[in-house]
């Protein structure tokens, strides 16, 4: 569904990216894992659009998409939950969840699709009035969920979206997040919560300073020696 | 004390008279700053040649007036399309390549629009004072005690009609909240599919068309000539500041408060005294609430 074609991308003249290639197939969920500044979000901003590569190509479905620009790229169905919520703040729960319905593709839907996210997170039909900035931080991230899930994404990219939450907390965003994919959307999501991640996806690729050192199934990677002893410190 | 025993009743006609025309220039000057304060809000931009459309807009007023005696507030229903696509096509030209510049880039940018739309002005219309006089504006109303002229009753049901429509559009349509989350957060928005240029182009139409409304609106008032915008968006910047930039509530009321300063000022020291009046307002304001007196402290970072 997803591919990327050796990517290299840059900020300035420091390189984020080099040569990063790796595929999302349909109905997926892909992690990217790696220690902090390994390039992570600079993936998922080369594949929603908000950074362009240096070089390679990003392609979806049979179009490349590389000299996309952003917005329309979610009219193609890629929606990314950014790093920390990025909600708007001095707007109600319901009018970020409203937002996320901008594509034409989701505009129509808008209702239906509002519900079946009250479903998945029944606190939110009942925050809906309040202001998006005054939620605490689960909440926050339920709402950035919804969303993005507002928007009808076929690929749904999730960027560290337990950063700060409590175990609790953390367990419920990744029992979602499988609810979600079971429902047909493919996943690609970025954690520093490298154990869950594993558990819980299909397939893993490891970052390093930019490069793609390490990548397969997510179940081999959790018995991989050099992973274990890089991020899961056994 | 009952005031109205401790003051007599040429007082009291005096302050219903402060009262109303304190009212009644707010309402305008609510129009001229939303516009300004909606092009802040969203695009992050000073536009200093605000005054210089409100200009133009008084000059399309006056020619339609000259030329074929229509009426300012019925030139209205013209000139809010056609400000509409001045709007949009100023930013497609000219603010477009400077969106994602520097401050100072921007500055110099609308500044010079400014002086280039003055000199346009001067070239095509001469510096001459011209006036609007429709039948209404020698119509004076008394109630109370108090007098004011039809042009000026209508002038602000008009601003203040349009600034109430400004307002639900913002707050109840679904472009109206695309604009509002694109203030907010503009890489956000875009995540969620929005086109961020459109929204721009969107706003400075918007905005452009608000203050050329407000130019044929006061047209039967004040005098037309090539910089006549200058006296209007300075006080349209004071008017912002007060209410915490980007905010537009705040932004009607700061018009109300600019007003009073003004018309209180003018009466207590003189009418020459009045831009000292609201620049002390000002500079108070800037020292010691910089977000402005109603804006939440932090907001006009994110332009709410």
């Amino acid at each position: 569904m997803l591919r990327l074609d050796a990517i290299d991308a840059f900020y300035d003249d420091l390189q984020a990216l080099a040569a990063v290639s790796f595929e999302v197939g349909r109905g997926e969920i892909v992690a990217l894992v790696g220690a902090n500044a390994a390039g992570k979000s600079t993936t998922l901003r080369v594949v929603s659009g908000l950074m362009a590569p240096r070089r390679g190509r990003v392609l979806f479905g049979d179009e490349d998409l590389t000299r996309v620009a952003a917005h329309l790229r979610v009219e193609r169905g890629i929606v990314q939950v950014p790093e920390g919520r990025r909600l708007f703040p001095f707007m109600t729960v319901v009018e970020n969840l409203l937002l996320g319905a901008h594509p034409t593709r989701a505009r129509a839907a808008r209702a239906k699709t509002l519900e079946y996210v009250y479903s998945l997170f029944p606190l939110l039909a009942d925050r809906r009035a309040q202001l998006a900035g005054s939620l605490s931080g689960g909440e926050q991230q339920m709402c950035a969920i919804g969303r993005a899930l507002m928007a009808r994404p076929r690929m749904l990219m999730l960027d560290e979206p337990t950063l700060g939450l409590a175990p609790v907390l953390v367990s419920r965003i990744f029992e979602t997040v499988r609810a979600i994919n079971l429902d047909g959307v493919t996943v690609l999501l970025v954690e520093q919560n490298v154990r869950q991640a594993l558990t819980l996806a299909h397939r893993a690729c490891v970052l390093e300073s930019g490069k793609l050192v390490l990548q397969g199934r997510a179940s081999e990677l959790l018995g991989d020696e050099r992973l274990k002893r890089a991020y899961l410190g056994l | 004390m009952d005031p109205a025993r401790r003051l007599g009743r040429a007082q009291i006609d005096v302050l219903a008279q402060l009262g109303v025309s304190t009212v009644l220039l707010g309402g305008i000057y609510a129009l001229i700053a939303v516009g300004l304060t909606l092009i802040f809000g969203i695009m992050r931009v000073v536009n200093f040649a605000h005054g210089e459309f409100l200009m133009l807009g008084m000059y399309v007023a006056f020619w339609a007036y000259s030329l074929w005696t229509l009426d300012p507030y019925f030139v209205l229903f013209v000139s809010i399309p056609l400000f509409f696509g001045i709007g949009y096509l100023t930013y497609v030209l000219v603010m477009r390549g400077v969106i994602h510049a520097s401050h100072n880039v921007q500055i110099f940018t609308t500044v010079g629009l400014s002086t280039a739309l003055q000199n346009v002005a001067l070239v095509l219309w001469t510096g001459d004072f011209r006036t609007v006089r429709p039948w209404h504006s020698s119509v004076v109303i008394r109630v109370f005690g108090t007098a004011f002229n039809l042009s000026q009753v209508v002038a602000f049901a008009i601003a203040l009609g349009l600034t109430l429509v400004l307002f639900a559009f913002m707050k109840w349509t679904h472009t109206g909240r695309v604009m509002r989350a694109t203030a907010q957060d503009h890489d956000a928005a875009t995540l969620m599919g929005v086109d961020t240029d459109k929204v721009y182009r969107l706003t400075f139409a918007i905005g452009i068309a608000c203050v050329g409304a407000a130019g044929a609106l006061v047209s039967p008032l004040y005098a037309v000539y090539p910089t006549a915008g200058l006296q209007f968006v300075l006080l349209a910047y004071v008017v912002v500041v007060l209410g915490g930039l980007g905010d537009m509530v705040g932004a009607m009321l700061g018009s109300l408060i600019v007003a009073a300063v003004e018309v209180v000022g003018s009466y207590f020291f003189g009418v020459a005294w009045k831009e000292v009046c609201y620049f002390i307002l000002f500079i108070a304001v800037l020292v010691f609430r910089p977000a402005g007196l109603f804006g939440q402290r932090g907001a006009e970072t994110l332009g709410v």
